[in-house]
């Protein structure tokens, strides 16, 4: 496994027309995580996605991919996608889908793609057409993880499917992971799934990257405290508040801590990852800094 | 097999639970020296978690001398865990069981008794400043 970053992306950009569909995007992620790439619709996950499989060209910045350009002929073989729409030709079976993997892919490992369909008896006879909406999630899974790829990027993976569907396709995608040690990039709404699967998180909204981090790094350095109205400020001048809510009686911050909070009139909790993510959603403005140097961040217990 | 199971509703990290688990299984005889543990292949398959998590709780296991992971075998328990004595317990036990009486006696309720108590287990083994 390499230790430079498997996907480096620098004042990254898209634009559309007049739209910038993503912008000033720069993350570095390092190799062997499950990363869960998070934010509202809109926000360009999509648009990242697809820079980082070749399939859109940037206007702005650069991105690198396992060390060289997405559409790199050394670089595509070891590339995974899966698009949000999980495109498949629908009059193919599963097995001439298979066999097409084959052909196309210099790696190709189909024994084991087909023994994972087998496992979960998807029929390697029947058309693509008239699959489940989660037998086609699998199929297009099991297309991408045969091409044996090092860095896996998934648009949406589990939309539309029904809770089992989604346990099953984290199932193998995460044993695929565990086994290979291979990269995986993930964007969901689903913030309870990427809490069991993600170690690591992006979070874009606005077309920018909020956060970036690992999870447990991101979830130490936040804190929600709860105490007098009165001495929010104190706190707001060491620390840096992402959300605030202030009554008469009572407040309640989320704050980024920036040192030990010691006044014993607030209470201080850890923070789930919900609750971080959609504090951090509801406030575009916070966080917005192009990488935030997380690991030098104090108060972790 | 030993077989992990999630509280998704706990609160506690993952991989914490991990490690709660095995040491509980520890201190009941569940887990025994030389039983294996799944590997992190299986637990990450069955559960549906991050593979690193599985290889922190391990290795937070290995770090207590609890485990030890054998190269392409698999991690393996080297020790049990002592809960504490019964009668040691008991003891503890009934004096709480005595302060709770007298604590409703001074009309406290059920809410404010665990205030209380969660107040003082967390000053009790608080971990660093928070």
């Amino acid at each position: 496994m390499t230790t430079s970053p498997v996907l480096e992306a620098n004042g990254l950009g898209r634009r559309f027309g007049e739209r910038w569909a993503l912008r000033d995007c720069t993350i570095s992620l390092p190799a062997g995580h499950v990363v869960g790439l998070v934010g509202p619709n809109g926000a360009g996950k999509s648009t990242l996605l697809r820079i980082a499989a070749g399939l859109l060209d940037p206007s702005a910045g650069s991105l690198r991919v396992l060390g060289g350009r997405p559409s790199d002929p050394e670089v595509l073989p070891r590339l995974g996608f899966v698009a949000q729409d999980k495109p498949l030709y629908g009059r193919f079976t599963v097995a001439d889908t298979l066999r097409m993997g084959g052909w196309l892919n210099p790696g190709w490992d189909g024994g084991r793609a087909r023994a994972h369909l087998d496992n979960l008896d998807i029929p390697l006879r029947q058309r693509c057409g008239s699959l489940s909406g989660g037998q086609r999630a699998q199929v297009a899974l099991a297309l991408a993880l045969g091409k044996q790829p090092e860095l896996l990027l998934l648009d949406e993976p589990v939309a539309n499917l029904d809770p089992l569907a989604r346990l099953q396709f984290f199932q193998v995608m995460l044993e695929a992971a565990a086994d290979t040690g291979m990269t995986v990039v993930v964007s969901s709404h689903l913030l309870a799934d990427l809490e069991r699967c993600c170690d690591y998180l992006v979070l874009l909204s606005a077309a920018r990257v909020q956060l970036c981090g690992l999870t447990e790094d991101l979830l130490g350095a936040h804190r929600v405290l709860t105490g007098p109205p009165g001495r929010a400020g104190a706190i707001a001048a060491a620390h840096s508040v992402v959300s605030a809510r202030l009554t008469e009686r009572q407040a309640v911050l989320l704050v980024r801590q920036r040192g030990p909070i010691i006044d014993p009139a607030w209470t201080v909790r850890p923070v789930a990852l919900e609750e971080l993510v959609l504090a951090y959603m509801n406030e575009p403005a916070a966080g917005t800094t192009p990488a935030l140097a997380l690991a030098a961040a104090p108060g972790r217990s | 097999m030993f077989e992990f199971q999630l509280d998704p509703t706990s609160g506690v990290a993952t991989y914490l639970q991990l490690v709660h688990q095995v040491r509980q299984a520890l201190r009941l005889g569940v887990l025994r020296p030389g039983d294996q543990l799944p590997t992190a292949r299986e637990v990450v398959a069955k559960l549906a978690i991050n593979p690193n998590t599985v290889l922190k709780a391990y290795r937070d296991l290995e770090r207590e001398q609890l485990v030890s992971a054998r190269p392409g075998q698999g991690t393996f328990i080297l020790r049990t865990l002592d809960g504490p004595d019964p009668g040691t317990s008991a003891r503890f036990a009934r004096e709480l069981g005595s302060w709770m009486a007298a604590a409703r006696a001074a009309g406290l309720g059920g809410e404010d008794i665990e205030a209380i108590y969660r107040a003082t287990v967390r000053d009790t083994f608080a971990e660093g400043v928070a």
